[in-house]
């Protein structure tokens, strides 16, 4: 009966045979929720391949070939850190990247704490990944959680609303999320105060009940972080039931793309959001951004799009920055590692190993029976992080 | 001499329905008795208490001198209750001998030893009474595959296993061809003889009942009708006017026999 | 309490699209006696197929004759897998079908996304019900008055469907004896069929209905699968009153419970089939199921232990394996070892379900316990990776005496089904409980100590801890313990009545499994150096499910040989394409349709098939057959 294990395994030992290095690349792993999460995956993916295309095009790494080898990790912790094994022991990748889910980064970094190998988170946007479970070898591209929490609740302090009530998937994400937006609020508005909450489980929201609760309790204003399906099912029930009507909505993430297009002529008007207006952002570094990704793909970038670039910009920054691509070498090259990315250049700080990638913020509205984003506003990331010498105080010791 | 089963004022309704009512009698070891009746007279429901499966309502079943009213019946069948069952009962994944090895390690108290391989103990004692039943050419083949004759002389064997001192059999010739039926009647009443079991059977063929039980109990909706000799129960005008069809039966098979 | 009445109102609402899926599953069970995992597929289907035909056809006509068609068209084609997949292995082992379904789910999963795209897509709302009316001051959406009005009307269909029409009679005979429907001379096949289309557009028809309040993704099956077989099990196997009941009783729970506990939905409907299950073992309007009279499918070829040859084979593999460190690289180690654990766990899983016939559907709880309990040892006690190995076991051992000692009063999918309670309320349990567990974010840094955390040294000592917990199990089979815990699953009246205490040989096997899966769940934190809640999670149950009917739910070896290929070929595809679920999902119905006996029991088939003798031991065999059927159709006759 172990026969079987046998033969399986000296098939794997063949299959490994042939992922020798070649001379003249540099090959990095990269994994993400490919098969699970095609909604984000596959405009990051071609965010990836277009950074890729560009880097290898203008002469690769001190000319060598960039090689990225992606791996699916289906949405789970442990099949992700089966791949992240596979690309660091067989595949002898330099750094590791990518990330979709805020579990799955924690494992990817504490797997590379581990293995002592670089990991860039790309989108998970939990703070533990920097700061209560940061570690020597993770940094953090995106704009985290605390980040678009403090941005928002920027916006959220200028309105009227004292009563608020919150609608956040029952997650660490929605959980944390809602903690770092009521400690931003209650910071400027000490007048304000949480009267409702609601946690529907992710991707099960049962959206007539949940509002109704909401509603009964009249809050001024909503702060909602739900997002993909369990969004549209809010918003629809909610405009039916007329529960936005006279409220103020800061809502997370809506603005971006991926959650804004599905609402179509349902969109609601006048939300506070995060998001990405591509439409909108009139900067050069954008623009050229947005003409190469249109000519390519023949379709319009999503966020995951910019993030899928970034990160791949991030890895051909660090790898140019060194000689040797040593862990050692990689991760003191990130410190400190400025980066160009669509939303202009961002660092990665030292302290706390999280970029400074910025945000727009806007109101949403409907133009053509389409949601898009108005108003908007670019937002520093490195105006709404703490202090590189508070941070580091986040982190543990060691 | 107390009898070896002593049953007083047995009593079973379901939902208003009585069941059985009133049922009282007694056996003494080595004797063989049917219980008859027409269908829905509560043989079986009388069988099940007996063995502990279905509670009495009232009454109470004594086996040398033992109330057992209330024991599920794993309790029962260690005080010396053998059964069987009118739809064979066997372990389907097992042998023929492993069916009898399984009744003898719970005999034995051996059932929750977690070392050796129960395949290899009281062999020769599951051996020797498949020999009993006449099933031994056929120990090694899986129960499964046993023509039904077989699987019912099988259970004959399992109900042997723990040298019991009541035999209960319901049915025990359901499904069997006529010279089937003779042969397994007459296996059975010759080891309850030798080693003086009592045996309760249950029977539609007469033959059977009239040829093999020491005496007969009539049982009709659910009470005890008359107890006697074959004889004296054939001849019974009351059992002749529940059973009418059969006892008559069995009368003109026999004449017809008699006069070739 | 105007609230109360409007969110009671709510509350009816999300119960009708449940109602409609759950009586449909409810349906097809209780005729065919299969569990069909693909259910959830079929619903997601519906609304996939819906929301093209909505898209495309505007008006009033459009819709609703869209939703219609669309429902007709999924339930074509679940008539379809019914013919070409079901049909072929009705005579194998219980819960083979299970696989069979299980496979098309995986393949729906990924072709939805290859056929419709990744986006997520909003479809029109329902024409003339776009608006909401007033009441007490609060907006209720027309929508859910119309769903609300469905619930009853589809029941009520149901109701003269089932009570006026032959068709419906003869179902619902089939619901209450098979055999007697076919001793009837009713075409069962027709009827199995016509059964699995009406459950299959019931499904479809509540994910059409979908359309107007939610956007169509390839995630939503997953959403509705576990919490119809959820509503089933409550409201009773089989009874499509029983699902309505259910079906409302859980939508109102949530409904109102958010009001006071706004994390309960999470949770709710476990809780209640929990509770229901331990005071009502049939579910509210379940009847007793009977014995399963044990059909020509089930006719074992009885287990022997190895012989020696066998085992020095056995040894000779093992110690090869133990080799592989000498030659393998560090991917293929910790590949191996992750096989080697879903080796053990596979192997508890199947001492409980193949031994003692009692088909767990949450036996990841007991892995994940070992898991956590692993993970507590290191991260609160500080305890070496040795005294974490065997407080892990000891979480699982725990989780397993208490959890057994309800589930083993139930039986078959009962059983089944409050073993998945169990699992998924300790889930919710480590998913909330973020002060201890980590909630989603798990436990970070729970490496091996530094004499085992080589790739080879940790291969070692898994491969070691496996071989002789497997060996052990084996042991354990054919003891007496073994063979007293099969007799209870072979045939209970007779174990009882042999002495047997049924109760407790079943809750003591069942320990046993727990323990064996809690060290797999230690070896797997170390594996992996964290822990989350998904290794406590359903799709880790379904694997072990997998693993073992894959192997032969028929032999003693076949668990090993389940898990090796299984994982083997999913950490494989995993890395080759990003469309594994769809090339995993095809192969095992593959499988399925070729070797209902599994992999071992095709080995098995193979190696024991001889010429037939002379005297022609199969010719005895067929007349056992017959006179067997024979002695059946008398008795029946004789009750």
């Amino acid at each position: 009966m172990k026969y079987v294990a046998g033969l399986a395994l000296s098939a794997l030992l063949l299959a490994s045979g042939a992922a020798h290095a070649q001379q003249g690349e540099i090959k990095v792993g990269e994994i993400n929720s490919y098969s699970a999460l095609p909604g984000f995956t596959e405009p990051y993916r071609k965010g990836m391949e277009l950074a890729l295309k560009q880097i290898n095009d203008a002469g690769g790494i001190k000319g060598k070939k960039l090689v990225i080898i992606s791996k699916d990790d289906g949405a789970k912790p442990g099949d992700a850190l089966t791949a992240a094994n596979e690309l660091v022991s067989r595949d002898g990748v330099v750094l590791l990247a990518g990330g979709f889910l805020s579990n799955i980064g924690l494992a990817l970094s504490d797997f590379a704490k581990q293995k002592q190998v670089l990991y860039i988170a790309a989108e998970p946007l939990t703070d533990a990944i920097v700061w209560s479970k940061g570690n020597d070898y993770t940094f953090r591209l995106r704009t985290s959680n605390y980040m678009q929490a403090s941005m928002l609740a920027e916006e959220a302090a200028k309105l009227p609303a004292k009563k608020w009530a919150t609608i956040a998937p029952n997650y660490e994400f929605g959980q944390s999320f809602v903690a770092a937006f009521k400690e931003a609020l209650t910071k400027k508005r000490p007048d304000v105060e949480f009267i409702a909450e609601q946690w529907p489980p992710l991707n099960k929201i049962d959206a007539g009940p949940v509002l109704q609760a909401i509603d009964a309790a009249k809050p001024d204003a909503i702060l909602n972080a739900t997002f993909a399906g369990d969004l549209v099912k809010l918003v629809r029930e909610g405009n039916t039931r007329g529960v936005f009507k006279d409220r103020a909505v800061v809502s997370y993430l809506t603005g971006e793309p991926e959650y804004l297009d599905p609402l179509k002529d349902e969109t609601p008007e006048g939300w506070i959001v995060t998001g990405y207006p591509w439409y909108a952002i009139k900067t050069a570094v954008h623009q050229a951004f947005l003409d190469a990704y249109q000519k390519a793909y023949n379709d319009y970038p999503r966020l995951g799009s910019v993030v899928g670039y970034s990160t791949v910009k991030s890895i051909a920054a660090v790898l140019n920055a060194t000689d040797d691509h040593s862990t050692a070498s990689l991760i003191k090259a990130m410190k400190e590692l400025k980066v160009d990315t669509p939303f202009g250049p961002v660092v990665y700080r030292g302290a706390d190993h999280q970029s400074t990638l910025g945000a727009y913020v806007g109101k949403t509205a409907k133009k053509d029976g389409k949601g898009i984003m108005v108003d908007i506003e670019f937002k520093k990331g490195a105006d709404y992080l703490p202090s590189e010498a508070e941070a580091a105080k986040l982190r543990p010791a060691n | 001499m107390t009898a070896l089963l002593q049953v007083e004022t047995l009593a079973k309704s379901y939902a208003g329905v009585h069941a059985v009512k009133n049922v009282s009698f007694a056996l003494s070891a080595g004797e063989i008795l049917a219980l008859i009746g027409p269908n829905g007279a509560g043989k079986s429901t009388c069988f099940n208490m007996l063995n502990g499966q279905i509670r009495p309502d009232a009454g109470s079943i004594r086996i040398a001198g033992e109330n057992i009213v209330g024991l599920p019946p794993r309790a029962v069948w260690r005080r010396g209750v053998g059964r069987t069952f009118q739809i064979t009962a066997t372990f389907s994944s097992m042998t023929v001998r492993e069916n009898v090895q399984m009744a003898l390690l719970s005999y034995h108290r051996r059932l929750w030893a977690v070392l050796g391989y129960a395949g290899a103990s009281h062999r020769d004692e599951a051996d020797r009474l498949l020999d009993l039943v006449g099933m031994l050419q056929q120990a090694g083949r899986p129960c499964g595959e046993l023509a039904y004759g077989d699987l019912k002389r099988l259970e004959l064997a399992v109900a042997l296993a723990n040298q019991p001192r009541l035999l209960l059999m319901d049915e025990p010739t359901a499904g069997m061809a006529p010279k089937e039926r003779v042969e397994l009647m007459r296996l059975t009443t010759d080891i309850a003889r030798r080693k003086k079991i009592a045996v309760l059977f249950t029977e539609h063929d007469m033959d059977v009942v009239f040829e093999h039980a020491d005496e007969v109990m009539v049982l009709n909706r659910g009470e005890l009708v008359t107890r006697g000799t074959p004889q004296q129960v054939r001849a019974d005008p009351h059992v002749q006017a529940i059973y009418l069809g059969e006892g008559l039966l069995y009368d003109a098979k026999h004449r017809a026999e008699a006069t070739p | 309490m105007e609230l109360l009445f409007v969110q009671a109102l709510s509350g009816l609402a999300s119960a009708a699209s449940l109602f409609l899926v759950a009586s449909g599953l409810s349906i097809i069970f209780g005729v065919t006696r299969i569990v069909n995992f693909a259910h959830g597929a079929f619903y997601m289907l519906g609304a996939y197929v819906a929301y093209t035909l909505t898209s495309r056809f505007a008006g009033p006509l459009g819709f609703w004759g869209g939703l219609l068609v669309a429902s007709l068209i999924v339930a074509a084609l679940g008539a379809l897998m019914e013919m070409v997949l079901l049909r072929r292995i009705y005579q194998a082992p219980e819960l083979f079908q299970l696989l069979a379904t299980f496979g098309v789910t995986l393949m729906v999963q990924d072709l939805v996304v290859v056929i419709w795209g990744a986006d997520d897509l909003l479809g029109p709302r329902a024409p003339g019900f776009t608006g909401a009316f007033s009441l007490f001051g609060r907006n209720i959406p027309t929508y859910d008055l119309l769903l609300i009005a469905l619930g009853p009307a589809v029941l009520g269909l149901l109701w003269l469907l089932f009570h006026r029409t032959r068709w419906g009679v003869l179902v619902r005979a089939a619901t209450q004896d098979r055999d007697m429907v076919a001793c009837l001379g009713v075409n069962q096949k027709w009827l199995f069929t016509s059964v699995f289309a009406l459950g299959v557009f019931l499904a479809a028809l509540g994910g059409a209905l979908q359309i107007p309040r939610t956007t169509v993704t390839h995630y939503m099956d997953l959403s509705i699968i576990v919490e119809v077989f959820v509503v089933v099990v409550i409201g009773g196997l089989g009874s499509v009153t029983g699902a309505f009941v259910a079906a409302v009783l859980v939508s109102e729970l949530n409904a109102l419970g958010i009001l006071a506990l706004p994390k309960i939905s999470l949770v709710a409907v476990f809780l209640v089939m929990a509770v229901v299950l331990v005071v009502r073992p049939f579910g509210l309007f379940g009847k007793a199921e009977r014995a399963p009279r044990s059909s020509a499918g089930t006719s074992f070829r009885p287990w022997k232990p190895m012989t020696s040859i066998e085992r020095i084979g056995v040894a000779l593999i093992v110690a090869l394996a133990a080799l592989l460190p000498l030659f393998a690289g560090n991917y293929a180690l910790s590949v191996g070892s992750e096989i080697l654990v879903f080796v053990l766990f596979a192997a508890s899983l199947h001492f409980m379900m193949t031994v003692g016939g009692l088909a767990s559907f949450g036996h990841a709880a007991y892995f994940g316990l070992g898991a956590y309990g692993a993970a507590f040892a290191i991260k609160f006690l500080g305890a070496p990776m040795g005294v974490a190995l065997l407080i892990g076991p000891l979480f699982g051992l725990a989780g397993a005496v208490i959890s057994g000692w309800f589930c083993v009063r139930l039986s078959g999918v009962y059983f089944a089904m409050l073993t998945l309670a169990f699992a998924q309320i300790i889930w919710s349990v480590a998913f909330q409980w973020v002060e201890v567990t980590g909630g989603d974010n798990g436990i970070l840094g729970i490496w091996p100590s530094r004499w085992a955390s080589s790739p080879e040294g940790f291969f070692w000592l898994t491969l070691a801890i496996v071989a002789v917990s497997v060996a052990l199990l084996r042991v354990l089979v054919f003891s007496p313990f073994g063979f007293g815990l099969r007799a209870t699953r072979d045939n209970t009246l007779r174990a009882d009545a042999i002495g047997i205490d049924r109760k407790s040989v079943q809750w003591a096997a069942f320990i046993v499994s727990g323990t064996f899966a809690g060290l797999a769940g230690a070896l797997f934190a170390f594996l992996k150096g964290s822990v989350f809640p998904e290794t406590l999670g359903i799709p880790i149950s379904v694997d072990g499910l997998v693993m073992v009917l894959l192997g032969g739910i028929e032999t003693v070896s076949g668990a090993v040989v389940g898990a090796i290929f299984y994982k083997a070929l999913a950490i494989w595809l995993m890395s080759q394409t990003d469309l594994s679920k769809l090339v995993l999902g095809a192969i095992i119905v593959l499988l399925v349709v070729a070797s209902p006996k599994g992999i071992v029991g095709f080995i098995e088939q193979i190696r024991h098939r001889r010429p037939p003798s002379p005297n022609g031991a199969g010719s005895s065999a067929a007349r056992a057959d017959a006179s067997d059927a024979l002695g059946i159709a008398k008795m029946k006759v004789a009750e």
